[in-house]
């Protein structure tokens, strides 16, 4: 048995077998951010949360978003440079934190 | 009752919805006039390639345009394929039809203007002049604005020669602002997931090829890929059938299945046969008029216009990829 099986998916909704109303509430949330049209569209809202998919490398999500951007017309292209965001973000903040190292070599004069 | 019908059945969510789809008109014929194809797609449901050689013959035709004469109700003629211009009486029926003030619409897959005829080598690269001099609407697949997609389904090469011959349609007027020749495009997704949006992706074509090759067309019509012969065959290979049908069923949109053409369209097979469409023709689902005891197939050559008014349209699982999310059909999306 895997961790992670894609049939799995299909049952997130099983979650809400107790507290459903907190599940269903999740639901209206996720529903209305991610599955309408708005300020953004569907289109960006499904790219976005691809590369939050890689970022948070969660298969579920991957699976689902990569449908996702294909069913509103986005193409490997701009799914691709939307995986990049996401991995250069992550490179950036690992990188970012040379200055917290570079503090302490200042505070050990090592610098 | 086939298989698939009862792990999907279509009549269920019909009955779900308190949906009964009688037809509602004949506005259009349709018909399928050969199988063969310069060209071979993943996502026939034909199962169209250049080796097919059923072909709607002499008499057929005939009568076809005989029908037409006789029926003011039917305002369109739809000739599909295979490349239907690799009929041999196609420029026939298409001037027959417009001499009796019949709108006429060509499955025009590109290419053909290009490869030809398969089998006997004769050109078709007059079809633009021969299609602007008819005032012929032209509805040309084109499975999405970059080459990598549209190579991946119909063949490597497809896309340059889909945008030369896109280009020979423009020159002679198709698709022009100032034009009254109709030139549409057809997507249909690549692989096993719906369509988008038909205005978002149809903005999306306008701009990409006008861009990069300065294109003009009038229309996108986004289709769902039907899980049919080919394409059904090539989910099978990959596991994905049952995943793809989920899809679909979850997808059931009853305002779409009120749109379905089956309601106001009859499809004709090369060799007569009547249809409720071109996909229940490529499944031998005849159509059948009568009741029970009495019922009967039906052929162009027993054409009965009140009674095929009072036929009961046949569903099966695959009707699933017309009413899922926005509709499917040769004009786009019905919801």
């Amino acid at each position: 048995m895997n961790y992670y099986e894609s049939k799995d998916l299909a049952r997130f909704a099983e979650v809400g077998k107790f507290r459903k109303e907190l599940m269903d509430k999740f639901f209206d949330y996720y529903g209305e951010a991610t599955g309408t049209d708005g300020a953004l569209t569907k289109r960006e809202k499904a790219l976005i949360g691809l590369a939050i998919a890689h970022f948070k490398q969660c298969p579920y999500c991957i699976e689902a978003y990569t449908t996702q951007c294909l069913e509103n017309g986005a193409n490997p292209d701009q799914m691709t440079e939307a995986v990049h965001v996401a991995s250069s973000l992550a490179a950036g903040m690992i990188l970012v934190h040379g200055v917290q190292m570079q503090n302490v070599l200042m505070k050990h004069d090592a610098m | 009752m086939t298989e698939t019908q009862t792990e999907y059945s279509f009549e269920a969510a019909l009955n779900k919805h308190h949906l009964f789809l009688k037809p509602l008109s004949l506005e259009t014929l349709q018909i399928n006039i050969t199988k063969l194809c310069n060209q071979a797609c993943l996502h026939c449901h034909v199962d169209s390639s250049p080796k097919r050689t059923e072909q709607m013959d002499e008499r057929t035709i005939t009568r076809v345009l005989a029908i037409l004469a006789a029926h003011d109700e039917i305002k369109k003629l739809d000739i599909t394929g295979g490349a239907p211009e690799l009929n041999p009486y196609f420029d026939f029926v298409v001037k027959e039809a417009r001499k009796l003030g019949k709108h006429v619409m060509v499955r025009h897959n590109l290419t053909v203007q290009f490869d030809g005829n398969p089998q006997t080598g004769e050109s078709k690269e007059y079809l633009p002049e021969f299609f602007a001099e008819h005032r012929v609407e032209v509805i040309s697949s084109l499975p999405y604005y970059q080459e990598f997609y549209t190579d991946k389904q119909r063949g490597l090469g497809v896309f340059k020669k889909s945008i030369d011959a896109m280009r020979r349609l423009n020159d002679v007027g198709y698709g022009k602002p100032d034009s009254d020749l109709m030139f549409n495009l057809v997507y249909n997704p690549v692989g096993a997931f719906l369509p988008a949006a038909q205005a978002n992706l149809e903005a999306d074509y306008k701009r990409e090829l006008q861009e990069k090759f300065g294109l003009t067309f009038n229309n996108l019509f986004t289709i769902t890929n039907m899980p049919i012969h080919r394409f059904a065959e090539s989910l099978k290979r990959r596991g994905g059938y049952e995943e793809y049908m989920e899809k679909l069923v979850n997808a059931f949109n009853p305002a779409a299945a009120e749109g379905v053409m089956c309601r106001s369209l009859i499809s004709v097979g090369f060799d007569g046969r009547l249809y409720d469409c071109d996909f229940n023709q490529m499944l031998e689902m005849q159509v059948k008029t009568g009741v029970n005891g009495s019922s009967r197939t039906r052929t162009i050559f027993d054409f009965d216009a009140p009674d095929l008014l009072q036929r009961n349209i046949l569903f099966d699982a695959h009707c699933y990829g017309c009413t899922a999310g926005a509709g499917s059909s040769c004009g786009g999306t019905t919801a």
